[in-house]
C-alpha cells in the first residue's frame, strides 16, 4: 500500500524530469496539498448535504485534481520556467523554498493548521481472510484506484495525440518544436498530469490512514523522488516500480530485520546508493548518450 | 529557527484581541505604565512542524501570562515577548536560544517542550548565563544531568511518570504484558527504557520493543510484529502524531490490545484525530488536570476570553506558570540575569494554578501527583471520574483478554 503512493508521487517527479529535465522538489507538498483538497472538499460537500461516499469521493478526487493540477501549472510558470536558462541549482532552490511557502501555508491559513486532521472514512469497512492474511476491502478500493489512475496515465501519455507531445518534448524539445507542438501548453499538461497524480496520492493516504498532516508531504517528495531514481527519472514504468520496490524495502526491513523498524529508512535509502552507485540510470532508464 | 512574534507586532495583536477581551494590554499602558523599565522575556517551543499543536498552546498561555502582568497597575516593569520556533529540532533550538540569549534585553526565558530540544541548549543557556525555565519537556537529563543554576522545570520527568503509568497497568488493571513501540528521540527512548524498568519491577513482561523514526507514517511492520506477540498492552512512546498513527493503524489491522500512551498523546489533537479509535486510550500527564486546581478554571476562562485559535493543550498551563515564576522573580531581585536564576531555583512553595511549585537542589519541580487520563468519548477524562474506572464501561484491552 506504502509502495502504491510513493509510486503515484513518482511518476509526477518522471514527467517533469522527462519533460523538462527538472527536479520539482516542491512535488512533495503538492501531494500533501492534494490531501488538504480533497479533505476540504469532502468537507464542503458535507456541508452542502451531498453525503453519499461514492458521489462524495469521486467529486472530491476530481475538485483536487482540478485545483492542485492548476496549482501544480502554475508551480511550473513560478518557479521552473522562469529559471531555464539558468543553472538546473536555481530551479531545485526555487522549488524547494515553494514547497516551504505551501506547508507554511497550510500551517498557518489552515484552520488549525498545525494539527493532524481526521480525514473521512469513505470506503468499505470490513474484509476477508485469505491464507492467513486479512485482506480488507478499503485497500482492494485503493489499490484500485491507484491502479486505475496509473492505467489511465498510460494511455494518456501513450495512446493519444496529447501523449505523443508530451514524448516528442521529453525526447527532444526543438524538434518537437518544428513539428507543430506547443512546447509551453505541453509542459503545463505535463505538470497538470503529474500534479493530479500527487493530488489522487493525497486523498488515499488520507483514505488509508485516517488522518493527513501538514508535514505528510516532506517525506513523501524525498521517497517519491528516490523511487522514481531507482527506476529510472525519466520512465514512467520504471517510476512505478520504484515506489513498489522502495516501499517494499521499508516494510520487509522493518519486519524482518532485528529492530529493523529503527533502521528501515536507512535501509531503504542504502539501497537507493546502491542503485545509484550500480546502476545509475535506475532498472529502467535509458543511459544517455551525449553526442559531441 | 523563526521569529514569529516580535515586541511591536505582540503589541498590535495585543490590542487587537484585548479589545475583544477587555483586558488591558502591553501595548497600552497607562501614564505611570509608559515610565516602567521594559524587559524582555522570551518564549521558545515547536511553533511549526508534527508537534506545533503542543507549542502554540505553550505560547498562547505564555502570552496571556505576560498580558495579565502588564495589566496589573503595581507591577514595577513592563514586560515584552521574544517568541521563537524551534520547530521540534535540536539543531534550530540551540539557534533560538542563541538568539534569545544573546540577546542582553532577554532577562529570561521560558523554553521548549520537546525534550530533543531542551537537551541540546542546556549548555547555551548556561554558557550566556541567561534563566531558562522549562515548560514541558520530560527528559530527567535535563535538569538531573548538570549543575547548571539557570536551568529549571516547572513541569514532572518521566521517571514519575512511568512509574504511576507502569504500576497502574500491571498492580490496577491487571495487564501483564505489553510490546513497546517508541520514537527513536531522547524522549521516545529514554520513555521505553523507564517504562520497562518499572513495568518489569512491578511484574509485567515486555514482550518486544520497537524504535520508529519520529513522524513516521507507516506503522504496519511494527504492528504486525507486535501483534504476532499477542500482548495485552501496545504502549507507544511518542508524541500525538505519531500516536494517532499508531492508534487508528492497530485498529485496522485488528490489533486487539489495550493502547497505553504517555504524556506526548494527552492532547485533545489526538482524540480529534484518532476520532472514535481513541475511545478507551491511556494516558498519564504530571499535576493535577488544569479544572481541577484552584487556580485552573480561572486560567481556562482567561484563556478562552484572550480568543486564542488553538487550545492550551496539555503543557499550556505549565507555559503559563513558567512565565509568572519568571516574572515574579525580576520583580523581585530586578531584570538580572545572575540574580532572577538564582531566585528561580530557590523556587519553595509557590501558589499556582498547577498548584505549589518547589524546585530540588537540581531546580527541578518535584511534582507529587502524576494524573491519569482516558479517553472517554473524545475527551480526556481524569481516570478517577470516567465511566471506565466506576466499571460502567470496560477498557478495551480487559474487553480483549476477557473474549
Amino acid at each position: 500500500m506504502l509502495g502504491v503512493m510513493y509510486a503515484l508521487i513518482a511518476v509526477g517527479f518522471t514527467l517533469f524530469f522527462g519533460v523538462l529535465d527538472v527536479i520539482h522538489f516542491s512535488h512533495g507538498d503538492i501531494f500533501m496539498l492534494g490531501a488538504f483538497a480533497g479533505l476540504t472538499a469532502l468537507a464542503g460537500l458535507g456541508a452542502a448535504g451531498l453525503g453519499a461516499p461514492a458521489v462524495a469521493l469521486a467529486l472530491a478526487f476530481a475538485g483536487s485534481i482540478l485545483v492542485v493540477g492548476l496549482l501544480g501549472v502554475l508551480a511550473e510558470r513560478m518557479c521552473v520556467r522562469p529559471l531555464a536558462r539558468s543553472s538546473p541549482l536555481m530551479t531545485l532552490l526555487a522549488t524547494l523554498s515553494l514547497g516551504l511557502v505551501i506547508r507554511e501555508a497550510v500551517l498557518i491559513f489552515y484552520p488549525r493548521g498545525a494539527d493532524p486532521k481526521p480525514f473521512p472514512q469513505l470506503l468499505p469497512a470490513g474484509g476477508f481472510e485469505l491464507g492467513g492474511v486479512a485482506i480488507r476491502y478499503e485497500n482492494l478500493a485503493i489499490l484500485a484506484i491507484a491502479l486505475l489512475a496509473m492505467v489511465t496515465v498510460d494511455l494518456l501519455i501513450n495512446h493519444t495525440r496529447m501523449g505523443a507531445a508530451i514524448r516528442a518534448v521529453a525526447q527532444d524539445p526543438e524538434a518537437a518544436q518544428m513539428m507543430g507542438v506547443n512546447l509551453d501548453g505541453t509542459v503545463d499538461l505535463t505538470f497538470f498530469i503529474g500534479s493530479g497524480l500527487a493530488a489522487i496520492a493525497g486523498i488515499l493516504s488520507g483514505l488509508y490512514y485516517s488522518e493527513i498532516h501538514f508535514v505528510m508531504g516532506v517525506s513523501g517528495g524525498v521517497i517519491g523522488f528516490s523511487a522514481a531514481a531507482i527506476g529510472g527519472l525519466g520512465n514512467v514504468y520504471g517510476a512505478i516500480l520504484g515506489g513498489l520496490l522502495f516501499g517494499m524495502v521499508q516494510t520487509l526491513s522493518a519486519a524482518l530485520i532485528p529492530r529493523g523498524s529503527e533502521f528501515r529508512d536507512v535501509v531503504a535509502f542504502a539501497v537507493v546508493m546502491l542503485f545509484l552507485i550500480v546502476r545509475p540510470s535506475g532498472i529502467l532508464g535509458e543511459k544517455r548518450v551525449e553526442r559531441v | 529557527m523563526r521569529t514569529l512574534f516580535h515586541d511591536r507586532v505582540l503589541g498590535r495583536r495585543d490590542l487587537i484581541k484585548g479589545a475583544a477581551a477587555g483586558v488591558v494590554l502591553a501595548g497600552r499602558p497607562g501614564r505611570a505604565g509608559a515610565q516602567k523599565k521594559t524587559v524582555r522575556l522570551a518564549f521558545i517551543g515547536p511553533l511549526t512542524g508534527g508537534t506545533a499543536s503542543n507549542g502554540l498552546g505553550g505560547r498562547n498561555s505564555f502570552l496571556l501570562a505576560v498580558q495579565e502582568r502588564n495589566a496589573e497597575t503595581l507591577v514595577k516593569y513592563r514586560y515584552e515577548t521574544e517568541v521563537l520556533d524551534d520547530e521540534c529540532k535540536p539543531t534550530v533550538a540551540v539557534q533560538a536560544a542563541l538568539k534569545a540569549s544573546s540577546d542582553p534585553q532577554v532577562v529570561a526565558g521560558v523554553t521548549h517542550y520537546c525534550s530533543v530540544t531542551a537537551i541540546a541548549t542546556v549548555d547555551t543557556y548556561h554558557k550566556a548565563g541567561m534563566p531558562a525555565m522549562v515548560w514541558g519537556a520530560v527528559l530527567p537529563e535535563i535538569t538531573y544531568g548538570h549543575t547548571h543554576v539557570e536551568i529549571t522545570r516547572v513541569n514532572g520527568t518521566m521517571i514519575n511518570q512511568n512509574n504511576v503509568a507502569a504500576n497502574f497497568a500491571v498492580k490496577t488493571l491487571g495487564f501483564k504484558t505489553f510490546a513497546l513501540i517508541h520514537d527513536t528521540t531522547d524522549y521516545g527512548r529514554a520513555h521505553a527504557k523507564y517504562f520497562t524498568e518499572y513495568v518489569e519491577k512491578a511484574g509485567g513482561k515486555i514482550l518486544l520493543v520497537q524504535g520508529a523514526a519520529k513522524d513516521q507514517k507507516d506503522y504496519a511492520a511494527e504492528l504486525t510484529r507486535a501483534k504476532a506477540e499477542r500482548p495485552e498492552v501496545i504502549w507507544y512512546g511518542g508524541l500525538t502524531p505519531d500516536g494517532v498513527r499508531v492508534k487508528v493503524q492497530m485498529d485496522k489491522l485488528g490489533v486487539r490490545a489495550q493502547f497505553q500512551g504517555t504524556s506526548g498523546i494527552k492532547s485533545d489533537t489526538f482524540n480529534e484525530t484518532a476520532a472514535q479509535s481513541a475511545e478507551g486510550t491511556l494516558a498519564f500527564v504530571d499535576g493535577a488536570p488544569t479544572e481541577k486546581l484552584p487556580g485552573g478554571k480561572r486560567f481556562l476562562e482567561a484563556y478562552a476570553k484572550a480568543g486564542f485559535k488553538e487550545p492550551a493543550e496539555a503543557y499550556g498551563p505549565f507555559a503559563y506558570v513558567a512565565a509568572n515564576l519568571v516574572m515574579d522573580a525580576i520583580e523581585e531581585v530586578g531584570p538580572d540575569r545572575a540574580k532572577v536564576a538564582a531566585k528561580l531555583k530557590r523556587t519553595k512553595s509557590a501558589d499556582t494554578i498547577i498548584g505549589p511549585v518547589e524546585f530540588d537542589e537540581h531546580g527541578q519541580n518535584t511534582v507529587p501527583l502524576i494524573s491519569k487520563y482516558v479517553s472517554q468519548d473524545g475527551k480526556w477524562v481524569l481516570w478517577e471520574d470516567s465511566e471506565y474506572a466506576s466499571g460502567k464501561r470496560t477498557l478495551p484491552g480487559i474487553r480483549f483478554k476477557k473474549q
